[in-house]
């Protein structure tokens, strides 16, 4: 499914371009060297790091897309370099958990 | 960006450049033997002293404590208004503009650009007068390192081909706390390594190592390099920073640990993962770590058919 496609279903704000990419997972958390470490290819990051360097982690972990939970307000930076990038940022007021739910069920990842 | 006199730019600088400024120290390039005077001498004394020396300043000193400066121009009011028996303390300039030892080169580029004085006063931690620094200490030092960098550049234009992935070298200046610039070195790899078509999986595993190491710097340390060698079968990475060290390398290495403060925490560094990451995506891990620096070497093969 694309990041198009996926926004459709979870209707949350889209702060940046929408670029075409592939969304197959979903990946949630806060600690960064977690996402480095473990966060599958083509996929959406869930969190509330809502700063540029978790657009450069986001980057090299091969994520496609960023939801920031809770309603988190993204700094200035951060949107041209998600953009740059190739990364489409979300905005939700839900958190975490609650984001992660929304999405396995758009992407139909709970069996 | 605003126009300077000496025209050294983060963003622009050669790497040579921005190492030699921001990464020594003004302690490694100042003049340590110092000609002062004693604040009771005459201004005669003085005078025959920089005649003697060749020198158009020198530091006014009591038991190693700097009082003041005296130059050419003060000895010239002296002598216009007839004075050249009193004491130096008398004609001195005091509270004089000084450096500290432990300040990068960058810091007395600087004053030598919003200052128009020609030297300035070095002092340690305990306020002693250790050194002098001119402009001309700062020219020497870069000839020098220029001539070993350059000569090193020199070589390699010899020895390496450059058109396959073979022997390509990069290197990246890494400063404390400057989160905007990291991740630099390990995008800046991984476009190159995809450029050759390696394999997703080898690429994630440079970059995480890469990354993690470049963070350790930015967040742990006071600075250093990230050097990352690409030959045709590995990557190799050599991280080098001027310290604190690392105290415990077994606890550092254990998943979980970290000394970072709640406000790096609160940026989503600080998990204690990123030693065990770096550990865990390589093929090669070594780390030596002393007061005076973590250097860490990490390699991560490249399989024959990428
Ligand atoms: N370059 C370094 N200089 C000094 N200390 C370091 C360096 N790299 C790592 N450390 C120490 O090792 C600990 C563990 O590092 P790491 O596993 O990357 O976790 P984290 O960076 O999340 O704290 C750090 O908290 C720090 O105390
Ligand atoms: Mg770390």
């Amino acid at each position: 499914m694309n990041i198009k496609e996926l926004n459709d279903k979870l209707k949350f704000e889209l702060l940046t371009k929408c670029p075409d990419s592939e969304i197959k997972k979903a990946y949630t958390s806060d600690l960064l060297s977690d996402v480095m470490g473990n966060a599958p290819d083509d996929s959406v990051l869930i969190t509330i790091q809502a700063h540029k360097n978790t657009i450069a982690v986001a980057s090299l972990a091969g994520i496609n897309a960023i939801i920031l939970c809770n309603n988190r307000k993204a700094p200035e930076d951060m949107l041209p370099a998600a953009e740059s990038e190739c990364i489409a940022i979300l905005q939700t007021g839900l958190n975490q958990f609650d984001a992660s739910v929304t999405v396995a069920r758009a992407l139909d990842l709970c069996s | 960006m605003i126009k300077k006199l000496i025209p050294v730019y983060e963003n622009q600088t050669p790497l040579v450049v921005l190492e030699l400024i921001q990464g020594h120290k003004i302690s490694e390039i100042m003049s340590r033997n110092v000609v002062s005077v004693k604040p009771d001498v005459t201004m005669r004394e003085v005078k025959l002293m920089m005649k003697d020396r060749g020198i158009s300043g020198m530091p006014v000193v009591r038991q190693k404590r700097l009082l003041g400066i005296i130059s050419v121009e003060d000895l010239l009011n002296a002598l216009e208004d007839g004075l050249m028996d009193d004491s130096v303390e008398k004609h001195m300039s005091r509270n004089p503009v000084i450096l500290e030892e432990q300040m990068p080169v960058s810091f007395a580029i600087d004053y030598f650009e919003n200052y128009s004085f020609n030297r300035f006063p070095v002092l340690n931690e305990s306020k002693e007068l250790v050194g002098m620094l001119t402009d001309r200490d700062i020219i020497m030092h870069m000839i020098k390192v220029m001539n070993g960098e350059i000569g090193r550049l020199e070589e390699l234009a010899k020895h390496g081909h450059h058109t396959e992935i073979g022997n390509v070298i990069r290197r990246y200046a890494v400063v404390q706390n400057d989160f905007k610039n990291a991740g630099k070195a390990s995008s800046e790899i991984k476009a190159l390594l995809q450029e050759h078509d390696v394999d997703r999986k080898i690429i994630r595993a440079a970059a995480t190592a890469i990354y993690e190491l470049e963070i350790n710097q930015v967040v742990h340390s006071l600075g250093g390099e990230i050097v990352c060698r690409i030959s045709d079968d590995h990557v190799e990475v050599l991280a080098r920073d001027r310290g604190p060290g690392i105290k415990n390398i077994d606890l550092a290495l254990s998943e979980g640990f970290s000394t970072a403060t709640d406000w790096i925490r609160s940026m989503g560094f600080g998990a204690g993962m990123g030693l065990p990451n770096i550990k865990r995506v390589s093929d090669d891990f070594r780390i030596k770590s002393s007061e005076s620096g973590t250097e860490i070497k990490v390699i991560i093969n490249l399989p024959e058919d990428s």
